[in-house]
């Protein structure tokens, strides 16, 4: 409904990468749909605040359910959702500096409960929607509006940061590759438990990365992707650690624990053993 | 000497378990048939400093804590030098001689509260060597507290008689001293135990239970006084199929995540205090305009940022009435007593579905530590209200005209945006000037929906009126009854729902000469509210971080009413 409806007033730049992730999520939820028969009302997208959130708006087809909420906070929204209704398909989408700047307090303890809900991260190293100043994953050294003499703080290695605080399911992508994209999120939303793709989604007005993830043989440019070997194997944390030490943008999962139990699995085995007393029980047992 | 109303205050270094020994007695008091109220105040650590509680007991419903000490049980030299100002004339002090002495004390009785413990077998029994004292002073018959005491520690251990043997003869103990003593306070006029079933319980126990009875699904919440034992209390009881209460890492994530509940579906609800509360302020902006159902309860506690944690204040209201940035005013419950603590939650729930928004729901330590026995709730008569649910289909616009709007819940048709930015009628995000104007009212118009004439009144044609809030009704309430009897000429007026008011309540204050505002903070918030919306009000502050005392409450009033007359003489 969203794409012709006239009042919408939100534009994506040409280029933008977000366009190639919100096709991906579009293939992934329609995928689902056809796997389980499940209706897309029954998949919920949280949405951050900046160029990415906006990507809940743009969907085609038959809708989810959005909520575009406030910057920093979709996955504790998300968790509100997901432990209210644990049958739905909960779904984040955010940006670098939503979900790692203002937003990263909540991922640890969000990896920690394992709660069972899939982040999907469009990482472009800047804040574009308020107009190119520097991020978490902007490089040391980069001159932006924010940081005329350069930025001073190191950048931050997402992946590193998910695989130690716990995140169970951890993948990296790229958005001009919808297919396999689709393909690293769909197995993001089937993993039981806390998954993040982070995704590289360049920004072509303040922060295009494109030649430098993809390439250039004319100008002797080497691409930073690479894609992860099938010799990797996902569920060795140490390899996926190591996999993180040789540099460049490795495409594929990461690591992937489905050992633990979800937030909502947990939840559910203490309410089989709380035995809880009914409120006329409750207030009885103040009675004198 | 009958005595009809008596109290007695504990004074001692923090740990010591003065709380429980002032629960005990007004335990044992209204097992009798008494009725009894307590109060406690202490610094924020969990051991040490010094720790005062208060209980007062009756023969009729309490209403506040009590000006005058009956008497004091001093545990160290420094609770008797804090405390000895409010002990009455005839009162008496009873202290640990095994702590310290007081010799130019005519009023005092030393007891050596550890021997006389450790001479039971029990070191931990001291608070029933004071009980025991205490009842002799006022001559309670032991039977009924020999009753209490097996009842208390009948936990179905082994080492249950023996414990139950120690403390009854630590009471016996107690009593022998004072016996031997020669002092006497009186003796308290028989009890008349009241015809209906009664429970014994805290404001924050009976605010919980109430959101229980009013169906609630989900609770988030963060650990911080005085708000920490709803917490505790929903984690351990919100356990049934469907229900989940969780302790979240902060009060961000309880107000995004209790949005999260409501948007699908669930009655959710958070309870904290002060700093807790500042930090919700943008997620109650989100809830409001997203048009999200929730309740937010703020027990409210002493000054801004850590203030003072543990200290009783109602400086909460403007807060809690404009929490966020933009055009917001919350609808706004306030509890005055144990027993609206109850009923103060199912409406805060009820709003919160009827009208799809954020509800708070606001408390004070002095209501919710307070135990105090209160008619039983009636569970199988309360009947709290649910959401209208769109049951249609798909291509639904949840946010169309003015009022409300069936809302979709996930996993049915009727898919939306649920937007915190300005958005159309299918939540799509947009700029347009009308839209932001139509939006705007909207929501604003939604608090129609709530106003409801539920408040007090007595004297209402009286030109000069008084109108508590929350907390300060007892004391208030006590003031106001004694004012009557000595034919002040004034009237009362009280609600707990301060936003929006019952529009009639509004009606008649505006019409008013004068509507006297008691209320624990410096600005006098709710009488610069009340004057807001056309009602000459004026406020009696008080800011020490305790409740008001009835006396003062009495000669403020008074003042104020006579310099009013004179005024209107004047004129």
């Amino acid at each position: 409904m969203s794409k012709k409806n006239p009042e919408y007033d939100f534009k994506w730049c040409p280029g933008c990468g977000d366009f190639g992730v919100r096709r991906s999520l579009e293939f992934a939820m329609i995928d689902r749909l056809e796997e389980t028969g499940l209706p897309m009302e029954n998949n919920v997208v949280v949405a951050g605040i900046g160029c990415s959130g906006n990507l809940v708006h743009l969907l085609e087809g038959s809708q989810p359910y959005g909520f575009h909420g406030i910057h920093g906070r979709s996955l504790p929204i998300a968790m509100g959702v997901k432990m209210a209704r644990p049958d739905l398909n909960v779904i984040i989408v955010a940006g670098d500096g939503d979900f790692l700047s203002i937003g990263a307090e909540h991922i640890g303890p969000q990896a920690s409960r394992n709660l069972n809900v899939c982040a999907v991260i469009m990482d472009n190293g800047v804040y574009g929607l308020t107009k190119g100043q520097s991020s978490p994953t902007t490089k040391l050294d980069v001159i932006t509006p924010s940081t005329p003499y350069g930025k001073i703080e190191a950048q931050l290695n997402p992946l590193e940061l998910y695989l130690t605080l716990g995140v169970s399911f951890i993948a990296s992508g790229f958005s001009s590759q919808p297919r396999p994209l689709a393909k690293l999120i769909s197995q993001g939303m089937n993993h039981p438990g806390f998954s993040i793709i982070h995704i590289q989604s360049p920004c072509t007005t303040y922060n295009d990365t494109f030649e430098e993830l993809k390439g250039n043989v004319k100008k002797g440019i080497e691409p930073t992707l690479w894609d992860i070997p099938d010799t990797h194997d996902p569920s060795d944390r140490a390899a996926a650690y190591g996999l993180l030490q040789e540099g460049g943008v490795p495409v594929g999962v990461i690591y992937n624990d489905e050992s633990r139990p979800t937030l909502d699995q947990r939840a559910e085995s203490i309410r089989q053993k709380a035995n809880p007393k009914s409120v006329q029980e409750l207030m009885d047992s103040f009675q004198f | 000497m009958q005595l009809r109303d008596f109290v007695i205050r504990f004074g001692a270094e923090g740990g010591g378990g003065i709380v429980t020994a002032s629960e005990i007695l007004a335990q044992s008091a209204t097992q009798v048939g008494y009725h009894a109220l307590t109060f406690s105040t202490f610094p924020s650590q969990i051991m040490g400093g010094p720790v005062w509680t208060q209980t007062r007991i009756s023969v009729n419903p309490v209403l506040s804590a009590g000006d005058d000490v009956d008497v004091l049980v001093a545990f160290n030299q420094e609770a008797y030098d804090n405390h000895r100002g409010d002990v009455r004339e005839e009162g008496v002090i009873i202290y640990d001689s095994g702590e310290f002495q007081l010799e130019d004390e005519s009023r005092s009785l030393g007891l050596p509260l550890d021997d006389l413990a450790k001479s039971t077998g029990n070191a931990r029994a001291a608070n029933m060597v004071v009980i025991g004292a205490l009842a002799q002073l006022f001559g309670m018959p032991q039977d009924d507290l020999d009753e209490f005491v097996t009842k208390r520690f009948t936990r179905g251990r082994a080492g249950d008689q023996e414990i139950i043997a120690a403390n009854l003869k630590a009471m016996y103990l107690g009593r022998e001293q004072v016996t031997g003593s020669g002092f006497s306070i009186g003796e308290l006029a028989p009890p008349s135990m009241p015809d209906y079933e009664q429970v014994m319980l805290a404001g924050n126990q009976a605010m919980s239970l109430g959101a229980l009875a009013a169906g609630l699904d989900f609770y988030a919440g963060y650990p911080i006084s005085p708000a920490t034992t709803m917490l505790v209390y929903m984690e351990r009881n919100l356990v049934g199929p469907g229900k989940f209460a969780y302790q979240v890492s902060s009060e961000i994530e309880s107000i995004t995540a209790i949005v999260g509940a409501g948007f699908a579906g669930k009655k959710a609800m958070t309870a904290t205090a002060g700093p807790g509360f500042s930090l919700m302020s943008e997620g109650l902006g989100l809830a409001w305009m997203a048009e999200i159902p929730l309740v937010v309860v703020d027990v409210q506690r002493g000054g801004p940022a850590t203030g003072l944690p543990t200290k009783t204040e109602q400086s909460d209201l403007m807060a809690c009435m404009f929490p966020a940035h933009g055009d917001v005013r919350l609808p706004v419950i306030a509890v005055g007593s144990v027993e609206e603590c109850f009923y103060g939650a199912i409406k805060a729930i009820s709003w919160a579905e009827r009208y799809q928004g954020p509800v708070i729901l606001m408390s004070e330590i002095s209501v919710a530590d307070r135990v105090q026995n209160i008619l039983k709730p009636d569970i199988s008569k309360v009947e709290a209200e649910q959401r209208i649910v769109h049951q249609g289909s798909n291509g639904y616009h949840r946010y169309s005209g003015f009022e409300l709007s069936p809302m979709p819940i996930p996993g049915n048709p009727g898919a939306y945006m649920a937007n915190g930015s300005e958005h159309d009628e299918m939540g799509d995000t947009t700029h347009l000037p009308e839209r932001h104007i139509q939006m705007t009212e909207r929501r604003f118009s939604k608090i129609k929906l709530l106003e409801e004439d539920e408040y007090e009144r007595d004297q209402a044609d009286q030109p000069v009126v008084m109108m508590p809030w929350g907390g300060t009704k007892g004391p208030a309430l006590e003031a106001y009854n004694t004012m009557k009897e000595q034919g002040i000429p004034i009237g009362w007026f009280y609600t707990m729902l301060l936003n929006p008011l019952p529009p009639k309540l509004l009606e008649e204050l505006k019409k008013k000469e004068l509507v006297i505002v008691p209320e624990l903070n410096y600005q006098g918030q709710f009488s610069s509210i009340l004057r807001s919306q056309g009602v000459r009000a004026q406020s009696i502050t008080q800011y020490t971080g305790l409740p008001f005392k009835v006396r003062d409450l009495i000669s403020k009033i008074t003042e104020m009413t006579q310099s009013h007359i004179k005024e209107v003489v004047r004129a």
